[in-house]
């Protein structure tokens, strides 16, 4: 069963002079093991949106249906909870234990899990986002560089095993290696487990790669919603709200302007560079 | 969660009284402090509650404000009263019943208390409700610029002082944010007998204290990288300079001091 979003609207200091409606009627779902991507411009209501679907925010009005539990009912929600994994932009509001492992360990210890179990998932968390469980013993999660603690950030979570992985510009102030390995490590976390991922992210290049449906967001309302093929194929409406299109269709529009005969849809790297070879073939 | 504390408790406004200089405004709190214990008649408060509608009206402050300032009160000013109408035995007895017994002083005592407690924390509610937490520090530093003369750290408690008040906007939206992230892992804040409770904030404050840590790291890099080297020769950018409203304002003050003195004696 999925997550479904149904008319969710929210409203920042309600019934104060600074009222700010983030969020107004929403609605969508995120199929089983779908991956979607957020974007939109800056304050344009992402994070808040995906705070609520673990129910840290209540809406306003409207509701979040996780697998069918109601993320408004007390009760109900702790049960959503732990199917969502949620990932903050910064690791650093994360990590706390003395060791990178026993805060790996935190989120599978809350789940009530006895402690052999708590240990098998923690050291299969680390193994997959590619840190060594051993190692992660004696090394405190302070010691670590930027992409580790991210890394490590992410092996805190998904040791929960969750159904769907909700992650916020999981690789904002990285370099591009570590855009690359970050984005990688999703891809396959979402492969060898099966769950959904649900991103936020300002790289239209990032979202494009990975996204099978894209959510726009504009001033806290679905701008379009689509295929990565729907939603770059209206580059006037994302420019005028504030967005770019990846990198390769902005070139093949100006090699359009310049009369070559490129097709649409070109949105990623790969295929672009896999058109342009057989272009240059036939030339 | 956390968002809904309200820091300080300066409303912005362009009055006279908030822009005269904050070094006038604490000195004249203190004239007004020192005003309130020379009351020695009952119908002085009179004037003291003048004074006070008067500067109010002036910042344009609303009028509830004042009411908001006295609720940190709330318990204590009914216990104050209490106290006093029931254990002061002076004067005429006036009622004697059961273990109760109310002298006419008592009664006094109790509405005294009471006033002058409630003057007292209205009247300088007025100086941080006009005066932004800055320019208090400011106003503070140039006042006890002698004090340099015994090698008091002035300057550098000042400058701890405005670099706190800086960041507790920053560590209350971190803490609020710290605290989601550790919900989405499972955390429970909220059930269990005290100790464990404090046992379950642990994960949220040692990030909040390892982030001040960084904070406090960068910002010290940042400021010596900038060439800070602490207040000797430092200048201000914003320079603090006395007006006429200033003496204005002292005139007023004095003024009101000089009424309850002359009040008590001649008028009640
Ligand atoms: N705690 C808050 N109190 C009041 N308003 C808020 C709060 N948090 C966010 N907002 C407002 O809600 C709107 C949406 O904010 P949100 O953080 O969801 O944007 P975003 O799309 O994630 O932006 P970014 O890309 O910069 O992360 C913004 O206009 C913001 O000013
Ligand atoms: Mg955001």
């Amino acid at each position: 069963m999925p997550i479904v979003v149904e008319k969710l609207s929210y409203t920042y200091m309600q019934n104060t002079a600074n009222a700010h409606t983030a969020l107004d009627d929403i609605s969508f779902t995120v199929g089983d093991s779908e991956f979607i991507g957020l974007i939109g411009h800056t304050g344009s209501g992402k994070s808040t949106l995906i705070q609520q679907l673990n129910g840290l925010m209540q809406p306003t009005s409207g509701r979040v249906l996780v697998d069918g539990y109601d993320m408004n009912d007390k009760k109900q929600r702790a049960k959503g909870r732990a199917l969502i994994g949620m990932a903050f932009q910064y690791p650093d509001y994360q990590l706390f234990d003395s060791t990178v492992f026993a805060d790996v360990s935190f989120g599978p210890r809350n789940m009530k899990l006895d402690e052999a179990e708590v240990k098998r998932l923690a050291a299969e968390a680390l193994e997959l986002v590619g840190l060594d469980p051993a190692e992660m013993m004696e090394k405190s999660p302070f010691e670590l560089s930027g992409g580790q603690k991210r890394r490590a950030a992410l092996a805190g979570i998904i040791a929960m095993r969750p159904k769907y992985l909700v992650l916020d510009e999981p690789m904002a102030g990285l370099d591009p290696g570590g855009r690359r390995d970050v984005l990688e490590l999703i891809a396959r976390l979402r492969a060898e487990l099966g769950c959904a991922v649900i991103m936020v992210s300002h790289s239209m290049d990032d979202i494009a790669r990975s996204a099978e449906r894209i959510i726009v967001l504009n001033n806290g309302r679905i701008r379009m919603i689509g295929t990565p093929e729907q939603v770059f194929a209206d580059t006037a409406e994302l420019t005028e709200i504030g967005l770019d299109v990846p990198k390769p269709m902005q070139l093949a529009a100006m090699l359009k302007q310049r009369g070559a005969a490129v097709p649409d849809g070109l949105y990623t790297e790969e295929s672009f560079i896999e058109w342009l070879g057989r272009a240059v073939k036939h030339a | 969660m956390l968002n809904d504390i309200t820091l300080g408790q300066y409303l912005p406004g362009n009055s006279a009284v908030h822009r005269l200089d904050p070094r006038t405004k604490i000195l004249l709190m203190i004239a007004y402090i020192v005003a309130i214990f020379l009351v020695e008649k009952m119908p002085a408060f009179i004037i003291i509650a003048a004074f006070i509608l008067a500067v109010t009206l002036t910042a344009r402050i609303p009028l509830n404000y004042l009411l908001k300032a006295l609720k940190p009160l709330r318990f204590i000013l009914p216990l104050m009263f209490l106290f006093n109408l029931l254990l002061v035995r002076k004067g005429n007895l006036l009622v004697d019943w059961w273990i109760i017994k109310i002298y006419d002083e008592g009664i006094k005592n109790a509405f005294f208390i009471v006033l002058r407690l409630s003057t007292l924390v209205v009247g300088t509610s007025l100086l941080t409700l006009t005066t932004t937490p800055i320019a208090l520090t400011d106003g503070l530093e140039k006042l006890m610029a002698p004090l340099k003369l015994i090698k008091f750290p002035v300057h550098e408690l000042a400058m701890m002082m405005t670099i706190a008040l800086r960041f507790i906007p920053t560590l209350i939206e971190e803490a609020d944010k710290i605290q989601k992230a550790q919900l989405a892992r499972g955390a429970d804040f909220e059930s269990g007998n005290v100790i464990k409770r404090a046992k379950a904030m642990l994960p949220v404050l040692i990030p909040l204290i390892v982030n001040s840590f960084r904070h406090a790291g960068e910002l010290a890099m940042a400021m010596e990288s900038r060439c800070y080297h602490g207040g000797e020769g430092r200048t201000r950018m914003r320079v603090l300079k006395l007006q006429w409203g200033d003496l204005a304002a002292a005139l007023i003050t004095g003024a009101l001091i000089a009424a309850i003195l002359l009040s008590q004696r001649f008028l009640f």
